[in-house]
């Protein structure tokens, strides 16, 4: 089961209280965008064997989306973060760069 | 007017805790920054009550006030006040943004009382109501079963539960089944 820490109401909070959200830090491209820029938006995800950055949101409790960094072939997870803000915090960034030496990095 | 009745008129059940539709209840969804100060004077001047910590209820004479998100704050009240209410915090907090709604009649409400509440709740929701983590005084938003509920312990026999109207009825066949006699771990 997995269990993820909202930043936001400080809950340990269960799975099923939670709604995934796919990629973090992804750009998103509207409808003036060109039709590379938006397929890629769609459909590109890195989707890397190991560390993902995900987007959650707390949906059964206090609302608020979300960042988790976690990893999917493990399922262990490094951390929780603010929806306020465009790419993960270092302290973050050199956790996991610490538990997987070879890691390609955000 | 038409006649406003809750969702089961006040039904209750007997089993290992006693459940009560707690019946017409007013209750307000004021959003807004919780920093602001006009916020927490305006909450004052209605319920009267300083503003809740992160995750926690205030309760009152004149009603509570429930922390909801970083942002929202649940007001109780009497039924039949909550439209003034709105009124007053509409006119106290003009110029600011914010949004206080009247959402009473789109509720329901149960008081579970007796030795076991923790643990009637604890068959459904994802949380940990062990008295050590689950304190009196914390509102909790979850779920119990499959729908979104918010609960809170007055003292350690009196729980409330909070859920849309809709489900009302669905929740207090849930209650029930979850109270029934001799059904209880006694484990907390």
């Amino acid at each position: 089961m997995l269990i993820l820490h909202c930043p936001y109401c400080g809950i340990d909070a269960d799975e099923t209280d939670l709604a995934p959200g796919g990629e973090a830090h992804i750009t998103r491209h509207g409808a003036e965008a060109s039709d590379d820029a938006f397929e890629a938006y769609l459909f590109h995800k890195k989707n890397p064997r190991g560390v993902h950055f995900e987007r959650w949101r707390h949906s059964f409790g206090c609302g608020k989306w979300f960042h988790a960094a976690r990893d999917t072939m493990t399922l262990e997870v490094f951390g929780t973060y603010s929806a306020q803000t465009v790419s993960p915090p270092k302290t973050l960034i050199n956790k996991i760069k610490k538990k997987r030496p070879d890691w390609e990095g955000f | 007017m038409s006649k406003a009745v809750s969702v089961l008129g006040g039904a209750t059940y007997q089993g290992e805790v006693t459940i009560t539709e707690a019946g017409l209840r007013g209750m307000i969804t004021l959003r807004g920054d919780l920093s602001d100060e006009k916020l927490a004077a305006a909450v004052k001047s209605v319920v009267g009550l300083a503003l809740p910590e992160t995750r926690a209820i205030k309760e009152g004479k004149q009603g509570a006030v429930a922390w909801m998100s970083p942002d929202e704050l649940l007001l109780l009240c009497e039924y039949q006040h909550a439209d003034a209410l709105v009124a007053k915090l509409d006119a106290a907090l003009a110029g600011a943004h914010f949004l206080a709604i009247n959402v009473s009649d789109a509720r329901a409400m149960f008081t579970l009382s007796g030795a076991g509440v923790r643990e009637v709740i604890a068959k459904g929701a994802p949380v940990d109501l062990s008295r050590r983590s689950f304190k009196l005084g914390e509102i909790r938003r979850s779920r119990i079963g499959q729908i979104a509920a918010a609960f809170w312990l007055s003292d350690e026999e009196t729980l409330s539960v909070i859920c849309f109207r809709s489900v009302g009825a669905h929740l207090f066949d849930w209650l029930k089944n979850a109270a029934e006699h001799g059904s209880l771990p006694r484990f907390l």
